[in-house]
């Protein structure tokens, strides 16, 4: 039996294994599954100021080795998690992340700012979402935005600060110094990939939004290649993400600079999927006799 | 439990149409909480997201569940190639079912294409009390006529093309009978065309109805927030989703 604990910006976790941001909600119904104490945390649905209802129908579609989905931030407010969904969350022994968006840095702030007086264990703040100030270019993908939104952020909150980065720039190590520069305590990585399918009968997009992040298998690699990158580019921990899917493919994402890794669309295979990557790293690092977890962080020997 | 993952036998295996397939599924658990109007959701192989199915027959002693689905791409394909004695991987019992009234003394279950599996475990409960008004594209597409009759039901056919019953949607015999009166309740599974024009005729005539919807769907249960449905609540546009909220709705809160 491995050691399985990581410590993520001063927050102990017993396994570093949470599911990511919008395919979890907040744990309710996978509680019907496995006890959420299992997991080493939960990232939480993006939660904004205000109710959102989210974007028309169909909202996914399959992809090869992957899947697109355009939510659209559907969510209650930030008021109805705090009063509702993060006192049960705080009943079961797993870290909170609780993510958050706005549409606005000033927004981003507010909400950040509520969930200050909290018990809330961390705060991950999405920046791959629309800047209506700036035309509705994402947050995310421009440095001066993504170290404001952060900035302002830092301002409203003690919490330990994550920022999760969206891939779809130019340079993904450009964003995170730039996020390191404005306070954030971690960065994680990556948010899904912009893509788009049409429907070749009708000629229409199968979004109703027409495009869509794309996540699962296929995003892999890319979520590797970016990993290492930034952790060879900032001091800050890495959370990783993106297409994992075993426990091999977590322990790959942690030796490529990853201090956590983050569990999305394998979910939606295989609703155990976090429960047995953890149980999938312990017998890895069992099988290669190595005791701890942290070990391989960052292990790498690039050539 | 309300629902649960596992690998279960498939019992039996039929082709009854060209491209439509029935299994019959040994699970226990499932068949124990399982409630007509719900649906399974099916692992394909090779693919990232399940494919939700609509439950077509319980039976709780037996302990199995039976399915009934079309081959409607690489997804459903590869379901379709499983066979008797193999697993099938499945998330279910899921979503919210069918609003049963045991002193109901006459109901309608409409069914269009592969939207009729669903009606069977009703019309097993309802047995004479029950008319079935199916539709199809053609006599060759036709399914569980047989198995409607057997539940006692009353079974109306209609065809597209008039291969088989009568030439036409299954709105026009829903028509005559709602004209009739003494209809307790409607329920109906199909295309979203068909569904819009019962709940409009239902609406006229002051019919409870329930509407079974289908929609593009991750989780299956109600986590990931893909799968929404524009409806009302207390006069309010509410984003409701297909996995949990539904597949069933009262058709009066949909938003067409």
């Amino acid at each position: 039996m491995a050691d399985l604990s990581v410590n993520i910006c001063g927050v102990d976790m017993k396994n570093p294994v949470i599911p990511a941001s919008g395919v979890f909600g907040y744990g309710r119904e996978y509680e019907e599954l496995f006890p959420l104490s299992e997991l080493g945390g939960i990232a939480t649905k993006g939660t904004t100021l205000h109710l959102r209802t989210g974007n028309l129908s169909p909202r996914i579609a399959e992809t090869p080795a992957g899947m697109l989905n355009s939510v659209g931030l559907q969510n209650p407010g930030i008021d109805h998690f705090i009063e509702t969904e993060l006192p049960y969350l705080l009943t079961k022994d797993l870290v909170v992340l609780a993510n958050i968006a706005g549409a606005t840095p000033e927004e981003c702030a507010e909400v950040a700012a509520k969930l200050d007086e909290t018990d809330v264990h961390m705060i991950e703040l999405n920046i791959s979402c629309p800047n209506v100030k700036q035309g509705g270019a994402a947050f995310g993908t421009r440095c001066d935005m993504a170290e404001e939104v952060t900035r302002k952020v830092r301002a409203a909150t003690k919490k330990p600060l994550v920022v999760k980065l969206s891939p779809n720039v130019t340079s993904i190590t450009e964003i995170a110094k730039a996020v390191e520069a404005a306070g954030a305590d971690a960065v994680s990585l990556i948010n899904t990939l912009l893509g788009m399918r049409i429907d070749i009968n009708t000629g229409r997009p199968v979004l109703r939004n027409n495009v869509g992040g794309l996540s699962g298998p296929a995003v892999f690699p890319i979520a590797v290649r970016m990993v290492w990158q930034v952790a060879n580019a900032v001091k800050i921990p890495v959370i990783g993400m993106g297409g994992v899917s075993s426990g091999r493919d977590a322990i790959e994402l942690m030796m490529a600079g990853a201090s956590a890794v983050q569990v999305g669309a394998a979910i939606f295979t295989d609703p155990y999927a976090p429960v047995r990557i953890i149980s999938e790293m312990n017998e890895w690092l069992d099988s290669k006799g190595i005791s701890s977890v942290k070990d391989i962080i960052g292990a790498v020997k690039p050539w | 439990m309300r629902y649960t993952q596992g690998k279960y036998i498939i019992a039996k295996k039929q082709a009854i149409a060209r491209q439509i397939y029935s299994f019959e599924i040994s699970c226990p658990e499932v068949a124990a909480a399982a409630v007509p109007g719900q649906f399974v959701h099916i692992r394909a192989a090779s693919f990232t997201l399940r494919r939700p199915i609509s439950i077509c027959g319980i039976d709780k002693e037996k302990g199995t569940l039976r399915i009934v689905f079309e081959i409607r791409g690489e997804g459903t394909a590869q379901i379709a190639q499983l066979n008797e004695g193999q697993l099938i991987d499945m998330l279910a019992p899921l979503g919210h079912g069918f609003t049963i009234d045991p002193s109901y003394k006459k109901v309608v279950l409409i069914g269009g294409g592969i939207g009729t599996p669903p009606m069977l475990p009703l019309a097993k409960l309802y047995g004479s009390r029950a008319t079935v008004i199916s539709g199809f594209r053609s006599a060759g597409a036709a399914i569980l006529q047989e198995d409607f009759a057997s539940a006692g039901a009353e079974t109306i056919l209609c065809t597209d093309d008039g291969s088989a019953g009568i030439h036409g949607f299954v709105t026009e015999p829903f028509k005559e009978l709602a004209e009739q009166g003494g209809i307790d309740a409607v329920y109906a599974c199909g295309p979203m065309p068909m569904l819009k024009n019962i709940a409009a005729i239902c609406k006229e005539k002051g019919i409870f109805c329930q509407i079974s919807l289908e929609e593009r769907m991750a989780c299956g249960i109600g986590a990931c927030l893909g799968c929404a449905c524009r409806t009302k609540r207390n006069d309010e546009e509410y984003f409701a989703h297909v996995c949990k909220d539904g597949p069933v709705f009262n058709a009066e809160e949909v938003l067409w």
